[in-house]
């Protein structure tokens, strides 16, 4: 198991390869939908959200006030990425993200921004709201929950040894385009 | 009915947060299974722990609660509209609970209001049947795995399926095989051969009301189900797409009549994070018995 902390150098993320296990702690963000194509069609961001060389996560929590005021996430897992892979690209480029944190894998253009810019791709599991948001140990900030909702806002988490495998690496490699590969000749040969 | 909203809320609590039986046994074969040290196996180790952790905390499964749809079965005066108003009612209250992410966005305006009650949610399909007891079951069903769902019209040449059952076979293994592990596998198939374009979906989906360890009566529908879940399985898609033994758990599969120009295999996925369940009520609306 490697151990990751935010924020990465490009040496660091360069090293990880396909199928590596990763722990990662630090500040993340999450952003989705309408934060990829707000970003994509040139929508800014407040000064405190600050992606150069961190992550950007997938992820719409249920996030809940206690009685304090304070927020706390009750359930945390990734959403699917391939929607945002006519986006994810260039917001890698334009904001130096070094991970992005999903599920389920993105295409060939995120395959090419993570060689060129130094980055790659996280995999967290699917539906696993629970084992995800244990690791989450604060709610620093929120932008954009009016305009967007809550699920489609901006939140800021810190976490504490955030369970991911690298899918797809700063070297062309892609587990999600082998698995396309093999399983395909495979269910050619049971037709 | 007095009871009729508690127990709403209390089922859809109990969905969101509780694996029904039957699915996690599945899992916990699939996970034994699986080959040692694979991160395959790793990940359905996080699944395994995070069905424990959501029931002892009560909290949701997976944060996409889903849509939400409820389906009755109540005698011959039952008050639809009565009940419709209070399974809103529900709804509302389960979301501000955190039982439910504020999961319901207008389509044409993008504004979420936080309540998950508008246009189409929570989708209520009523039944009547010749018994005093209402019988309310509920699917909560993730966006990840429902745009995975498909929708095939026979023939379909580029992938050389007919108007026969092993068309059939080809396009349902066709839509296994797209999904990979973003409809968060192992799923569960739902299929409909026959029928239109909507109630083809519609039956795909009831057959998430069926038990993954059950039989299908129909001895052509039963060989199918077990065919596509062991065809499925020799992919190598395994779970979360990761390359694995368990590509599905199960697969359920039914027939309604058609035209005769119209031919559609209707196919929906679940995703390991099968969220069913189902209460019996007496006639206070207060909980008798649970259904699975």
């Amino acid at each position: 198991m490697i151990h990751l902390t935010i924020p990465f150098t490009e040496e660091k993320i360069r090293a990880l390869k396909v199928g590596d296990a990763v722990e990662i702690s630090g500040p993340i963000f999450t952003g989705r939908d309408v934060v990829h194509k707000y970003l994509h069609e040139g929508g800014t961001l407040p000064s405190e959200v600050n992606l150069r060389d961190g992550i950007i996560y997938h992820c719409g929590p249920v996030v809940m006030k206690d009685p304090t005021g304070q927020w706390r996430v009750t359930a945390a897992g990734p959403t699917t990425s391939i929607r945002e892979e006519p986006y994810q690209g260039q917001i890698i480029k334009d904001f130096g993200l070094r991970g992005v944190i999903g599920k389920g894998g993105m295409g060939d253009r995120t395959l090419e921004a993570c060689k060129s810019a130094g980055c790659v791709y996280f995999h967290a599991v699917g539906g696993a709201a629970q084992v995800l948001a244990e690791c989450i140990t604060s709610v620093k900030s929120v932008h954009f929950l009016k305009e967007f909702g809550s699920p489609e806002a901006i939140w800021e988490l810190t976490v504490e040894r955030f369970p991911v495998v690298v899918t797809m690496d700063s070297h062309s490699q892609s587990l999600h385009r082998e698995v396309l590969a093999t399983s395909t000749a495979a269910l050619a040969k049971s037709l | 009915m007095i009871e009729l909203q508690s127990s709403l809320v209390e089922l859809i609590r109990k969905t969101s947060a509780e694996l029904p039986d039957d699915v996690h046994q599945a899992i916990l074969k699939s996970l034994l299974n699986e080959k040692k040290g694979t991160i395959a196996e790793s990940a359905l180790k996080i699944i395994d722990r995070n069905i424990a952790l959501a029931k002892q905390k009560s909290q949701p499964i997976c944060q996409d609660t889903g849509s939400i749809i409820f389906y009755v079965s109540g005698p011959v005066l039952l008050d639809q509209i009565s009940f419709e108003t209070t399974a809103r009612a529900a709804v509302t209250e389960a979301t501000k609970k955190g039982f439910l992410r504020q999961n319901s966005v207008d389509s044409l305006t993008g504004v979420n209001d936080g309540t998950n009650v508008g246009p189409g949610s929570p989708a209520i399909h009523f039944h009547q049947h010749l018994a005093p007891t209402i019988e309310v079951r509920l699917i909560l069903k993730g966006g990840g795995c429902e745009n995975v769902g498909a929708q095939y019209s026979l023939p379909n040449e580029k992938l050389k399926a007919n108007r026969d059952l092993d068309g059939c076979r080809k396009v349902i293994l066709d839509a296994v095989l797209q999904a990979q592990g973003k409809g968060c596998g192992p799923g569960i198939l739902g299929v409909c051969i026959g029928g239109d374009r909507a109630t083809g979906y519609e039956f795909s989906k009831q057959q998430f009301l069926r038990k993954i360890d059950d039989r299908n009566p129909i001895p052509e529908l039963d060989q199918l189900e077990t065919d596509i879940v062991e065809t499925s399985n020799r992919l190598g898609i395994g779970p979360m797409g990761f390359g694995g033994e368990t590509t599905l758990l199960g697969a359920k599969i039914c027939a309604a009549n058609r035209l005769p120009a119209s031919f559609f295999v209707s196919i929906s996925y679940m995703c390991w994070a099968y969220r069913r369940q189902g209460v019996s009520l007496n006639p206070q609306g207060e909980i008798n018995s649970w259904l699975y």
